[in-house]
């Protein structure tokens, strides 16, 4: 039961996001789908606390930057288009709130922590998506020559 | 082939480049771009610095010596992925079937009126969704999804009607969020919902920046300085709106 509600969640706010950011018509279902499969990795692994929170968000966020890799060669479009929806599941958009919350009401260690620990993940996210902006065209191109 | 004007080239650069930046394109994507297009154009070289605030482009024409150099600010920054892919095309065209510099202009001035590619109504829609859905996600359960929907929707209208009005972002994200903490707590206090901190998340959720934290970090990591740390500071601001706004409810009621 709650597998199948985070497949939906995570795939109808994932697509509604790139709604927002006003991406093509033909990309926010393919958005929808990098949120979802990024939110189930992240899920599988943190879920029962068995990885730590920054290696679950990295490893989610590799493999959404490598599924919108892939979607951006089929559709001839910039990744940014797919990795935008489909990373926000895993942004820290909850730490950056309780950060705030305990900074409002005044107890400055909760907030330095949750603080720290919000940077770190974005920090995850975006090494993510770097080590897939290296590594897949690397073999995308190897795979061309050897054809 | 006729000869391209230094002028021409100029502006077209400078033109494609400030539609990608105002669109939410990244930093590298956009000097990629920009010496793509001086390239196709037979421009001996390119020099381009982009900020999320300014584009500096210096070109210099085959057999001359003196560089032509010049600066373009961006004032509006908003995120519409449609118009970098367009864009985006029109570059892949220049390379590939050599498009004339007059028709690459006359397609650039097409793509900087084109409207947003989803009407008002339908993206207050995705963000009532969009809303509902993070509150679950989140750990919240089904009593918390309706004022969630309804606190993100509203706030998110707020924020689109706002900011035709207040040129100051930061206050219509704080208005935004203000809202949105407002009628979180009026839930609660009617019945409907169960946990505040949850509506509230999932609610914020559309106004979150935090596409701008990661592009910020991914610029850091790759070298460009400046984009990343502005872009930093634009998303430290945007949370800080949201913060206070949402801070400003719990504190007083």
């Amino acid at each position: 039961m709650h597998m199948i509600e985070a497949i939906w969640t995570s795939f109808i706010a994932s697509a509604g996001f790139g709604i927002l950011f006003n991406v093509p018509k033909k990309a926010v279902i393919p958005g929808g789908i990098c949120g979802m499969v990024g939110w189930l990795i992240f899920e599988g692994m943190s879920g029962n606390s068995q990885f730590d929170l920054v290696l679950a968000t990295a490893m989610a966020s590799f493999v959404v930057a490598a599924i919108s890799h892939l979607y951006a060669r089929i559709h001839r479009m910039p990744v940014i288009i797919f990795s935008v929806s489909g990373i926000i599941p895993l942004v820290p958009g909850g730490g950056a709130y309780d950060t705030m919350r305990q900074l409002v009401e005044n107890d400055y260690n909760a907030a330095i922590q949750l603080g720290s620990q919000t940077f770190l993940i974005s920090g995850a996210i975006a090494f993510g998506l770097v080590l897939a902006g290296t590594i897949i065209p690397i073999i995308l191109r190897s795979q061309r020559t050897v054809k | 082939m006729p000869k391209n004007k230094i002028e021409d080239v100029m502006e077209v650069c400078l033109l494609a480049g400030r539609l990608m930046l105002q669109n939410g394109a990244e930093t590298y994507r956009v000097e990629d771009t920009i010496t793509r297009l001086a390239q196709n154009y037979n421009m001996e070289a390119a020099q381009v610095f982009v900020t999320p605030t300014a584009i500096i482009l210096s070109l210099l024409e085959k057999g001359k010596t003196k560089d032509y150099t010049k600066i373009v600010r961006i004032l509006d920054r908003s995120t519409d992925l449609h118009v970098v892919v367009l864009v985006n095309d029109l570059s892949r065209k220049v390379a590939n079937e050599s498009l004339s510099l007059e028709t690459a202009k006359k397609e650039l001035k097409k793509i900087e009126v084109t409207p947003e590619a989803y009407p008002t109504w339908v993206q207050v829609v995705a963000a009532i969704l969009v809303s509902g859905c993070f509150g679950l996600m989140f750990k919240g359960n089904w009593n918390d999804f309706l004022p969630a929907t309804i606190a993100g929707g509203v706030g998110y209208a707020l924020f689109l009607f706002s900011k035709r009005y207040i040129s100051v972002r930061f206050f219509s994200e704080l208005l935004a969020a203000f809202f949105i903490g407002l009628i979180a707590k009026l839930a609660i206090t009617a019945g409907i919902g169960d946990q505040l901190d949850k509506i509230i998340i999932g609610a914020v959720m559309p106004l979150v920046p935090g596409v701008l934290i990661t592009n910020a970090v991914r610029d850091l990591m790759a070298g460009h300085l400046v984009s990343g740390i502005s872009l930093g500071a634009e998303a430290m601001l945007t949370a800080f709106a949201i913060g206070t706004g949402i801070a400003f409810v719990i504190v007083t009621l």
